[in-house]
């Protein structure tokens, strides 16, 4: 992550500053990240030549005290509310990965006008009793590298996996993962179901639903029924990838993304 | 010094290959595999039956807890349990350790129920108000786990509320909004009875303890000379707080195993061990470490003095031999009856404790064998230990009013510093 680019942005409330990442240049585009937490990555980068890019962390990764004044996911929409007020953006571009695509969707059904396009990668927020969405929490490191990844010999995966070696950045990098678990968590344990398909009708953006064809924790079917449930919707599914297909397949998820965002 | 016999009520015929086909033995061993009806039917006789031998054999109280989907203990709702022990005609402690409150919804059924059974054993009852490990919280009950500390507090408050307020009030909280607390009946002892505490060592529980005078039972597996540096700790933050060194402020739980000779304890004794260790204590860690359960300072600090342990060593519990198990480690108390009240005097007085838990039933070990264990215990160890610590003149505040077996006969002196736990009434 390139620190540098972080902002800690000051929230009403009482809550914490959120040290969101802000880079590039262009119409605004807010990226909520998965349940793993806030990173910026070569993807991030790449969207951020032709946009400029807002990456928050998960409200309450940083101070974990946060999450006692946040009750539920309408409160989660609040804050994301006021730290949109507090960047100074009106309308944005809001793109959510899994966890983060549940909180987008959400953010979109309440604020409608507020979302200009609206693009969910592999998200969370749906359930079907025939496909349950796995868990990735208690969940053993071994299993959870399956249930994330269509090739995990890719050495784009293999970076992704791996932990700094020098002791403190890999103490920092593990305290960071457990805030982001942590926090998330807080609104999704132990099923990231909250009533959601009842709230997708309302959503005006129009959206595009990206997912992994091979996502093995949040699987493919959940793709059309986004799409059926939102009124402006529609899917492209990436083939050979799982949950994180931005990072299986970065090049056709960035082309889809800058080809829709343009529009 | 007290002892209370412990039953931790598991499953007592695992198969061998269980770490070979299982991940883990709390949450997810699968019932239809594992966990056949027609044995707990079984075993559930056994317990009791050997609870009831307890009481008979004269120990201070008996001991029940709450664990879910758990081979290695799966005690579900101690309140049944100790509802048939309460029938009896007996001056022994109830000690339920306890209700895992965050489970409650709402937690006004703990104070009712804990309130029943203090009628019912006519004030024997401590009531002990554990968080919960991770597992039953977060795994089997599905509380996300920054939740659970926040509802754990929550309950206690409602619970303390239900006994020592009048009734009809409204309780207006985060996770419990009640109109109506008015619990038919309040417990028999006044304000109510004893609570105990019981963790795995978190900084947050002993603060708590502290903060409410109440006392702190360490319930690990471990033996003593593990828990020196844990208990070294809760009894400086005891000592910060301003408050008295008395070792019945805490408890801490041991696996016993006695026989005739030390070297009959070994035959007789290791395979239990060695399955008890390597079954029991099977939790997978993204069960027992679930990001969230601690709070981010307090995993932080474990995380920047990790490998910091005075204690570790090589352990491979299926092949664990006896002088690792009891003589290198102490993680298991076990010999001669001469033996083990010498090795309880030790661990008791390093630690500092005067509530003993002592798990004389070992996961596998059938009642034959545990009521030879324990018929020793019972004759030739208590007799040595249960004066620990009377010379020093200290006085149990955390006993329940009604059990009077083995207590002093005049009136206890009056608390220091109390807040009115367990006072004698005039």
């Amino acid at each position: 992550m390139n620190i540098e680019t972080a902002q800690n942005i000051e929230l009403p409330g009482g809550f914490a500053a959120n040290p969101v990442i802000i880079k590039g240049e262009g119409a605004p585009v807010v990226y909520l990240h998965g349940p793993f937490g806030q990173e910026w990555d070569a993807f991030l980068d790449e969207l951020s030549a032709h946009h400029r890019v807002y990456a928050p962390a998960h409200a309450g990764a940083e101070e974990t005290d946060d999450l006692e004044r946040l009750d539920g996911l309408s409160d989660l929409v609040l804050y994301y509310d006021d730290l949109f007020d507090r960047l100074g953006l009106e309308q944005v571009d809001l793109i959510g990965h899994s966890f983060g695509g549940m909180v987008a969707a959400e953010y979109a059904a309440t604020f409608r006008d507020r979302v200009r396009k609206l693009v969910l990668i592999d998200a969370m927020g749906l359930w079907r009793d025939d496909a349950p969405v796995e868990d990735h929490m208690l969940v053993s490191p071994q299993k959870l590298v399956k249930l994330l990844f269509h090739d995990p010999s890719k050495p784009e995966v293999a970076a992704k996996l791996a932990m700094p070696t020098e002791r403190e950045a890999m103490n920092a990098a593990i305290v960071n993962r457990f805030g982001a678990l942590a926090s998330t968590s807080h609104f999704i344990h132990p099923i990231p179901e909250r009533g959601l398909k009842r709230r997708l009708r309302r959503i005006k953006a129009e959206t595009l639903v990206l997912w992994g064809a091979q996502d093995a924790l949040v699987p493919p079917v959940y793709a059309a029924e986004f799409a059926e449930l939102i009124p402006n919707a529609r899917v492209e599914m990436i083939q050979k990838a799982g949950h994180l297909p931005q990072v299986e397949q970065r090049e056709v998820v960035s082309g889809h993304l800058e080809r829709f965002l343009a529009g | 010094m007290k002892t209370i016999w412990f039953h931790m009520q598991g499953y007592r015929d695992l198969p061998d290959d269980f770490r070979d086909r299982y991940e883990s033995i709390w949450v997810t061993p699968p019932n239809d595999e594992l966990c056949h009806s027609a044995e707990v039917a079984k075993y559930l006789h056994w317990n009791l039956d050997e609870l009831e031998m307890a009481d008979e054999q004269g120990f201070d109280g008996l001991g029940l807890n709450e664990h879910h989907q758990n081979g290695y203990g799966f005690p579900i709702s101690p309140n049944m349990i100790a509802t048939v022990l309460a029938r009896r005609k007996s001056d022994a402690a109830l000690v339920i350790l306890g209700n895992t409150l965050p489970l409650y919804n709402p937690p006004v059924r703990v104070a009712e129920e804990f309130a029943l059974l203090d009628c019912l054993s006519r004030g024997r009852l401590v009531a002990g108000f554990p968080v919960g490990s991770p597992m039953d919280t977060t795994g089997c009950y599905g509380i996300p786990p920054t939740q659970v500390r926040p509802r754990y507090y929550e309950a206690h408050d409602l619970i303390k509320q239900a006994w020592t307020r009048p009734g009809p009030f409204a309780f207006n909280g985060r996770f419990n909004k009640l109109r109506y607390v008015n619990p038919w009946p309040k417990p028999l002892q006044k304000p109510h009875p004893p609570i105990w505490l019981a963790g795995g060592g978190s900084v947050e529980t002993w603060k708590f303890a502290t903060d409410n005078d109440y006392t702190y039972s360490y319930l690990s597996f471990m033996g003593h000379k593990y828990a020196k540096v844990l208990m070294d700790g809760y009894w400086d933050s005891v000592e910060k707080a301003g408050m008295d060194d008395n070792p019945y402020r805490a408890g801490f739980a041991q696996l016993v195993v006695v026989a005739d000779t030390d070297a009959e304890a070994e035959r007789i004794y290791l395979k239990h061990l060695r399955n008890f260790y390597s079954k029991s204590l099977y939790v997978a860690p993204h069960f027992g470490n679930v990001p969230g359960f601690m709070t981010k300072r307090s995993f932080e600090f474990q995380l920047s003095h990790r490998g910091a342990s005075a204690f570790s060593f090589d352990f491979k519990p299926h092949e664990a031999t006896w002088k690792q198990l009891v003589e290198d480690s102490r993680m298991v108390i076990g010999g001669s009856p001469e033996t083990v009240a010498a090795q309880i005097e030790e661990a008791v007085r390093n630690i500092r404790v005067g509530h003993l838990m002592v798990i004389l039933q070992i996961q596998s070990m059938d009642p034959e064998l545990t009521a030879y264990s324990s018929g020793l215990f019972a004759e030739k160890v208590l007799p040595k230990i249960k004066g620990i610590w009377d010379k020093e003149g200290y006085a149990d505040r955390w006993w329940p009013q009604g059990a009077t077996r083995n207590q002093p006969q005049v009136a206890r002196p009056s608390p220091k510093a109390s807040n009115g736990e367990a006072k004698v009434q005039a």
